[in-house]
């Protein structure tokens, strides 16, 4: 049995420093940005700081208590409690009232509360649960068709039933443990591409070519394509004269085009299209030629990539909604309208760039006192730190985060058993995922996803489910000494 | 977990976070850092600059009378970007008693940004403005219901008198150009746009003061930034005190009334102005608020040019009154002795005739009592001819440029530079150059230019300037510049000699004496005040001779100096002196004692009464 005196020691102190120093900051700055010039105390439980006060105090009591359970429970009982969650997510939706389209917040007496901040932690340990058994390796996609499963019914739920995107976007998260355990990094790079075609597709999809026909969103992904065709030629074949074989036809193509275009108008897309369908062949006909068959998978990528492009601005227009589409469009500069749908972001960075290199000081703050930015304690309350804390305050904070993921990480890889290290590394995917889209929003890098920044954001759901999914974590790293390997 | 094949991934993953990280920090440093930008609109996000308007300076008379204060107006105000939260426009507009087509066209002109540079969806912008305090009561209890809307309290000028309207000129908005030319206004701010106001508005208009308020995103007003730290005090304009008699003044203009004309007195011992009145004229009140730009218009159309203060913008030939300072002259260069008689044949006489008769020889004093034309022209030729012609005229020449530069002395051909009348009329003297050109150097001679003996030709002069003619010759050969902002009156600088001896002054104060109790002007004498004057009639293209006068009381330790000049009403003597008169006896005695002579001064309408602007 594991001795109590042995789990205080090793309990990572680092971490929970780390823990203390962003949540009390954190703290400061929903007092900051709460404020209105008449408040007096950090404590009055009245306005958001003094309930934040009582969220973290809760946080760590639950957080503390964690502790003490040992590690062994989860792992017993993770599916039980996946299936009791999934239950309470599907439920969610009857008992909640519909706050800004999205239906995933309990009212619990006073007190709100949004089961889906917590079925990331109850998905990473069933995650955790399931692949960390001792025979369970990644062989063929059957062997990921579970643990997908795992994390995509929750997410899907979350998206489509409760109608809450951002926290849904989350699960994408477990991706970063997947690739730690042999995912093929293929799938994550594959998946960004996607995102960079759609975001090509959609941001010059309106610009017109300066010769001919066509646009520039079509030309830009249809290279990249084709480069992505060459490089595999030359990279992965390491065969540098067919590689320049394949340019060739594309210059060719190009070249045609551009001659043909000084008599008649030539549609460059479809000049586009035909020295991509060239270039493929070129390279399908040599992968079979060759009987490298895995090559066939660039072809089978470029295909659905090359649909993927043609779908997007069908995508785009169709499918997504209103709000989400003219958020994209802002982001990309097509749409400026700083009173309208960028009015959030245009705020943000107004409130950030003011701060200027030492910031305005504390409960100084002129652009979130005043409330210019909406939601300025919970998803924007980095605005508070760029405006208050200046330069120095916010990139000190995000150095704290980096050392914290970092120092999630170093935790990660010392565990010595797959349960705990699956779920070490579902936690840093969590905990970069929601730094990367928050502050990236805030920054106005990323649309806005209305995510909280982890520990720091105003909201005892997401302040209680991180300081859990962290607990869990310290506990089961405290046990690792105890562990046979 | 030994032989992980993926054993460089962690270090991957601690990669891109290291990346992400650092993209974020790279992306803070150009938005906190190196853009400067994002302050600026944070500030204007945040801080309302309201401007805090000084109140004008005020304007007091030499015996310390208020003649023009401030009043209170205000102006209602928008804020476009909030009007659109159930703005009644329908209500709003019944509240300022306009209807909707009015309410459209306002708006089109406040967002209009070449009219309106400063415009702003975000800050107030004037919607109405110059509005009585009744006219904003109904929308003052009501303007909860019109989000955005606002008033704001400005001032207004206001007069005590109705009278001294070309003097204190008026306020009203600043133009394009003058926000170009100074960066202290801003489009709706006010000026002085004519005479004093204009004059001293810097030192009037005192300095705008600013309160930096905080106001949140909906635009409420959240209290003073820095706890007022940035605020700056307005700092109220700088009273202006003159040395106008306002009873002086209005006695002036009553008597002035239904003419054309102007009258100025001067005290000469300071070159204060105790009165300087044009007709016709108008009450200052209307140029104010509302009505101004309708009244001005009506003012600038008018066909009595009422908007001309004819008192420094109007030049007349001085007539006989230049004979007082021709004596002077003629005495001081030589030509002529106070004993020196020339024959005069009344009406025959040649080539001048004379307008009077009395006997012959005349003697200098005599001359100047009967203002006898004869005399004076052979005077000039006398002084012009002393030393003969000379080589091409060379020698007579001389001699005019001489008496040019004597006249010049007496502030006469050209502007009053060290004054603080704005609007002024040069006069003229004619140049030696001007008859060369006209004759030829050799092609002139006394007898051409023998107009100028009395007064008329190429001789023009402002009624101010005959007024500080006057002056001068009350003090027997210096003039201050005459001025009306009391502060500039011990200014040494002013003070302007004309280097004659005071003998030629006393001879010709005596002879003025005479013309008030013996000659032109005995109808009009008082005896106690000892009255000095002279009286002229000059010939005119505009019709009927102007009635001119210059006088000084009393002859030894002058107080005032006076000119009046009457437009086309006739003798000198029948309008100008009893103008003069009783102007001299007001300011000298407090009261007007000859009441007979004030109601027909006052009563008689000499011109087409369309153009009469008086009040």
């Amino acid at each position: 049995m594991v001795n109590r005196n042995s789990i205080i020691s090793g309990i990572d102190w680092w971490t929970i420093i780390l823990y203390l120093v962003i949540a009390l900051f954190g703290w400061l700055n929903i007092y900051g940005a709460s404020y209105t010039f008449d408040q007096t105390s950090l404590f009055d439980l009245s306005n958001r700081a003094g309930k934040q006060f009582l969220w973290i105090g809760i946080a760590c009591i639950l957080g503390i208590a964690v502790l003490f359970i040992e590690g062994r429970t989860y792992e017993v009982t993770a599916y039980l409690i996946y299936a009791f969650w999934i239950l309470v997510l599907l439920a969610t939706p009857f008992l909640a009232h519909n706050t800004k389209g999205s239906m995933s917040w309990i009212d619990i007496g006073p007190l709100k509360f949004q089961p889906a901040e917590l079925a990331k932690m109850i998905t990473a340990l069933a995650l955790a649960k399931y692949m960390g058994r001792y025979d369970y390796r990644v062989r063929s996609w059957r062997d990921l068709l579970v643990p997908v499963l795992l994390f995509a019914l929750p997410a899907f739920i979350i998206m489509v039933w409760q109608r809450e995107t951002g926290s849904a976007l989350v699960f994408v998260s477990f991706l970063i443990m997947f690739y730690r355990f042999g995912m093929s990094g293929y799938v994550l790079t594959g998946g960004l591409s996607f995102a960079l075609l759609f975001i090509c597709s959609i941001r010059f999809g309106g610009v017109a070519l300066p010769w001919g026909a066509g646009n520039v969103g079509v030309l830009i992904c249809y290279l990249i394509l084709m480069a992505v065709i060459v490089g595999f030629m030359w990279l992965q074949e390491r065969d540098g004269v067919h590689a320049l074989i394949l340019c060739g036809i594309v210059i060719l193509a190009y070249g045609a085009g551009l001659i043909v275009n000084i008599w008649h108008t030539v549609n460059f897309n479809l000049v586009s299209l035909i020295a991509l369908l060239a270039s493929l062949l070129y390279f399908s006909i040599l992968s079979i030629y060759r009987r490298h068959f895995s090559l066939l998978l660039v072809t089978a990528y470029v295909a659905v990539a090359l649909l993927f492009c043609e779908a997007c601005t069908m995508v785009f227009d169709k499918v997504l909604q209103p709000h989400q589409r003219t958020r994209i469009e802002v982001l990309l500069g097509l749409k400026d309208d700083p009173t309208g749908a960028g009015y959030n972001v245009n705020q943000s960075l107004i409130a950030i760039g003011s701060g200027q290199f030492t910031g305005k000081g504390f409960l100084k703050g002129t652009q979130t006192k005043l409330r210019f930015v909406p939601e300025q304690d919970t998803d924007f309350i980095f605005c508070t730190v760029g405006e208050e804390w200046g330069f120095i305050g916010s990139a000190g904070l995000l150095i704290v985060y980096l050392i914290f993921i970092l120092r999630l990480i170093v935790i990660a890889e010392r565990q010595r058993d797959n349960y705990s290290r699956i779920y070490a590394y579902c936690v840093v995917g969590i905990f970069f995922f929601h730094l990367t889209i928050n502050v990236g929003m805030v920054l106005g890098l990323l649309p806005v996803i209305g995510i909280p920044l982890p520990l720091f954001s105003y909201g005892g759901s997401s302040m209680i489910s991180f300081t859990l999914l962290l607990a869990v974590l310290l506990r089961l790293d405290a046990e690792r000494l105890n562990k046979l390997v | 977990m030994t032989n992980d094949p993926y054993s460089k991934r962690p270090y991957l993953i601690a990669g891109s976070v290291v990346l992400v990280v650092m993209i974020f920090i790279v992306r803070l440093f150009w938005l906190q850092v190196i853009d400067q930008s994002q302050k600026q609109k944070a500030d204007n996000n945040a801080l309302l600059r309201q401007v805090i308007y000084p109140s004008r300076g005020l304007i007091y008379d030499r015996h310390g009378e208020l003649l023009v204060f401030n009043q209170p107006i205000y102006e209602v105000t928008l804020i476009m970007q909030e009007m659109r939260h159930g703005f009644d426009t329908v209500a709003f507009c019944q509240c300022l008693g306009i209807d909707s087509l009015d309410f459209a066209k306002r708006i089109d002109a406040m967002r209009d940004k070449r009219r309106n540079r400063g415009f702003s969806t975000y800050t107030p912008q004037v919607f109405m403005a110059q509005l009585t305090k009744q006219e904003v009561a109904s929308l003052r209890e009501t303007s909860y219901k019109f989000p955005g809307a606002g008033i704001r309290k400005r001032t207004l000028r206001g007069y005590s008198y109705p009278y001294a309207a070309h003097i204190l000129g008026s306020v009203g908005e600043v133009s394009q150009t003058d926000i170009d030319r100074d960066a202290y206004y801003q489009s709706g701010d006010y000026a002085g746009r004519d005479g004093l106001e204009r004059t001293y508005e810097q030192r009037l208009r005192g300095t705008k003061g600013v309160e930096v308020i905080m106001r949140d995103s909906r635009g409420r007003i959240q209290g003073s930034y820095h706890d007022g730290a940035e605020d700056v005090e307005a700092v109220t304009g700088t009273d202006l005190h003159l040395s106008l008699d306002i009873h002086l003044q209005a006695l002036a203009e009553q008597m002035l009334a239904g003419k054309v004309g102007s009258a100025v007195a001067i005290e000469p011992a300071t070159g204060e102005i105790l009165a300087l009145a044009s007709a016709p004229t108008w009450n200052p009140d209307i140029l104010v608020g509302k009505q101004r730009s309708a009244q001005y218009h009506r003012l600038l159309n008018d066909p009595g040019k009422p908007l001309i203060n004819r008192a420094t913008q109007a030049m007349y030939p001085p007539g006989s009154t230049f004979k007082t300072l021709q004596t002077v002259i003629c005495l001081e260069e030589g030509g002529i002795t106070p004993q020196s008689k020339y024959p005069c044949s009344g009406p025959g006489s040649s080539p001048i005739k004379c307008t009077h008769h009395h006997g012959s020889p005349v003697d200098l004093l005599e001359a100047i009592e009967q203002s006898c034309n004869p005399y004076f022209w052979c005077a000039f030729r006398d002084m012009l001819q002393r030393d003969g012609y000379g080589d091409n005229n060379a020698t007579f020449r001389k001699r005019y440029d001489l008496w040019r530069e004597d006249v010049l002395k007496f502030g006469l051909g050209q502007r009053f530079q060290d004054t603080d009348i704005g609007e002024q009329a040069s006069g003229a003297i004619p140049t030696q150059r001007l008859f060369n050109r006209t004759y030829g150097e050799k092609g002139w001679k006394a007898i051409t230019i023998r107009s100028l003996s009395i007064g008329q030709g190429e001789v023009l002069a402002t009624p101010l300037q005959l007024a500080n003619q006057a002056a001068t010759l009350a003090n027997r050969g210096y003039y201050i510049t005459p001025h009306l902002n009391t502060e500039l009156t011990n200014n040494p600088a002013l003070r302007h000699e004309t280097g004659i001896a005071r003998q030629w002054f006393d001879l010709t104060a005596e002879g003025m004496h005479r013309v008030m109790t013996k000659g032109t002007g005995r109808w009009y004498n008082i005896d106690s005040l000892q009255m000095c004057g002279k009286t002229g009639t000059a010939q005119n293209p505009h019709g009927k001779d102007h009635a001119i006068f210059i006088g000084f009381a009393p002859k030894d330790n002058p107080k005032i100096a006076v000119a009046v000049v009457v437009e086309n009403a006739g003798f000198g003597a029948t309008w100008a002196a009893p103008m003069a008169s009783l102007m001299i006896e007001q300011y000298l005695t407090g009261t007007v004692t000859r009441k007979h002579i004030y109601n027909k001064m006052v009563n008689t309408v000499l011109t087409h009464p369309s153009s009469d602007n008086t009040n």
